[in-house]
């Protein structure tokens, strides 16, 4: 039996509760297929656990989940057989070289050892693997672990896939390669749920963003639209002479119609609707001839987006104290 | 996107998912052979040192004295392989991710649990291959035979085998490898030690003798002893299986319970 779904995976209010600690509280969620959502929200609110809930690993308390179109309660099978996950530590196998790790996984999916070889070759070299194919994975980078981790999530043609604050520990460089790749993955069909506590990478990578905080929804939207709502760009400019700052703070606020903030290190922050402010701003920073030592259009931090969103910080950034377990 | 590769179901499937991981679990020990060490290396100091410290006044001579010795070594090597591996490797592998992996694959949840516990089989054979070596450096002898040499190496192993499941029970359930670890380094001493090993459990003192009578591990020793001198087996056998039973009747069903309901 083939079920119909225009979905890639969807939630319905679920629910769940470890012992005091309410991680869900009614999370609904709708994904196209092909399409990638972004998850976005801090530490400890509730986004593993949606993830374990929809990679058959965790049964909600209520609530109910279907991932192409297959209920994840009661074909927990048919689900599997469609899905992959990249969990939040890389789960590959330190002791074994990188072939050895998507061979394996091959194996696992019943292909036969030649047609696994070569399923494992052709992603090493799709991933930018190759050389260090032969080597165990505990010399590896971190960026190498991701993509190989990455990789070990493609070897069954998935239908879905479940990544789980992916660029955790990489540098911008690497961050930059990874989410080259996860497009690559979209543009092929895939289904994908990311997670992450960074509106920039939602932003980068998300057809569109759901906002979680404390196991509730707060948000969800494209991600033009949350800009909408939480007021879009920041500019940032760093000047090589303090000398300067009244004439730029001067410059920022005519253009951007408010007054920057000035930080201790000489620094100016101002919002601004979009990048036609930018382009005005270093025009006329040129005009004056004030040398700049960094210049930056940002999106909001995730704290930002939540004060705007809620008018409350976020948990997470509320009670720094309490240990945040990342299960 | 290339056409998506329907994974025939076919029949045993469990099985090979099951070989495959343990295949990986041996791989892994061939790059990181620390447990193997472990299982053959304590024995081997302990038998060394028993040997020189009580040979002459236990039984006259060192190499009467091997002759006692050593099948309770081999017991206890194949004993403390299987407590470490396998109880060890599981709890790492639901620590940091590796088993989530494995669960959303479409495999039996019980596969990797299975695979590891299949390799910890061949663990078991190799220390005990490397322990016969070593008592053989020593000038142990095998006087019962090669089929007996070959049961009590069979019951070492099964007995270290029947013994794994209960540390695999602990591995599931306790917070980190470490705690598997320091809870089978408490209980390897009264154990392994607390038994008919370095002198028959008449020579030991009352409570120690208490004890040493009741532990089953005394009851395999014996067996392996009487297997691989040549010497009247009497009940110690038949006690040795009925206490493997009953370790693996227990903790095989408690350990898997526990483990298929991990979240
Ligand atoms: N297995 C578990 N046992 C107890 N509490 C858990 C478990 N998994 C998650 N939690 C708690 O549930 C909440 C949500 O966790 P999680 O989904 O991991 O958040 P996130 O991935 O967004 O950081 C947290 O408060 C976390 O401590
Ligand atoms: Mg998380």
């Amino acid at each position: 039996m083939v079920t119909v779904s225009d979905h890639g995976f969807e939630t319905e209010g679920l629910a769940k509760r470890f012992g005091k600690v309410t991680a869900l509280d009614g999370v609904s969620l709708a994904v196209p297929r092909g399409q990638v959502l972004g998850l976005l929200g801090p530490n400890g609110a509730g986004k593993t656990t949606v993830i374990r809930v929809l990679a058959t690993l965790l049964r909600p308390d209520s609530g109910r989940a279907s991932v192409a179109g297959f209920d994840v309660a009661r074909r927990p099978g048919q689900v599997r057989r469609r899905i992959a996950l990249s969990g939040q530590h890389t789960s590959v196998d330190e002791e074994l070289t990188g072939l050895a790790n998507l061979v394996m996984i091959g194996r696992l999916l019943d292909l036969p050892r030649a047609q696994a070889l070569r399923r494992a070759a052709e992603l090493l070299a799709r991933f930018g693997l190759e050389d260090a194919a032969k080597r165990p994975v505990a010399g590896y980078s971190g960026g190498m672990r991701r993509r190989l981790d990455l990789a070990a999530s493609m070897v069954g043609h998935p239908e879905v896939v479940f990544l789980d604050e992916p660029s955790v520990g990489l540098d911008p460089g690497k961050r930059d390669e990874l989410w080259q790749m996860i497009r690559g993955l979209s543009a092929d069909g895939v289904t994908v749920l990311l997670t992450t506590q960074y509106l920039e990478e939602a932003d980068a990578l998300a057809d569109a963003i759901t906002v979680i905080d404390q196991g509730r929804v707060i948000a969800s939207g494209t991600p033009a639209d949350l800009k909408r709502e939480v007021g879009g760009h920041t500019i940032a400019v760093r000047l090589n002479d303090p000398a300067d700052t009244d004439v730029a703070a001067g410059i920022l606020a005519k253009v951007a119609g408010r007054t920057p903030e000035r930080s201790t290190r000489h620094e100016l922050v101002v919002p601004v609707a979009g990048d036609e402010d930018f382009f005005e701003i270093t025009a006329r920073l040129r005009e004056h001839r004030i040398g700049v030592s960094e210049l930056s259009l940002r999106l909001p931090s995730l704290d930002e987006v939540f004060l705007t969103l809620t008018g409350a910080p976020t948990s997470a950034a509320n009670d720094t104290d309490k240990p945040t377990k990342a299960a | 996107m290339t056409a998506i590769e329907q994974p025939r179901t076919r029949p045993l499937a469990w099985l090979r998912h099951s070989l495959v991981l343990a295949r990986r679990s041996l791989a892994k020990t061939t790059r990181n052979p620390g447990p193997i060490i472990n299982g053959v290396v304590t024995p081997a100091l302990f038998m060394v040192l028993f040997l020189y410290l009580f040979g002459g006044s236990v039984a006259g001579s060192t190499a009467d004295y091997l002759r006692y010795l050593f099948p309770g070594i081999l017991v206890m090597g194949a004993g403390l392989a299987g407590m470490v591996s396998t109880g060890t490797n599981i709890n790492l592998d639901l620590k940091n991710g590796v088993t989530d992996r494995f669960r959303s694959l479409p495999i039996s949840r019980l596969a990797p649990l299975l695979g590891s516990v299949l390799a910890d089989l061949v663990r078991y054979l190799l220390a005990v291959a490397i322990l016969f070596a070593i008592g053989a450096l020593f000038g142990f002898r095998v006087h019962g035979g090669l089929a007996a040499a070959l049961a009590a190496a069979g019951l070492a192993i099964g007995f270290g085998f029947c013994l794994s499941w209960v540390t695999v029970f602990v591995g599931v359930l306790v917070k980190s490898a470490d705690s598997v670890l320091a809870i089978s380094f408490i209980s390897f001493l009264p154990l392994q030690l607390g038994t008919s090993l370095a002198a028959p459990v008449e020579t030991l003192p009352g409570w120690l003798r208490t004890w040493a009578e009741i532990n089953p591990v005394t009851h395999v020793m014996n067996a392996c002893r009487a297997l691989l001198n040549g010497t009247p087996v009497g009940g110690t056998v038949t006690t040795t299986l009925i206490w493997c039973a009953a370790l693996f009747v227990v903790f095989c069903p408690l350990a898997i319970h526990a483990y298929s309901r991990q979240q």
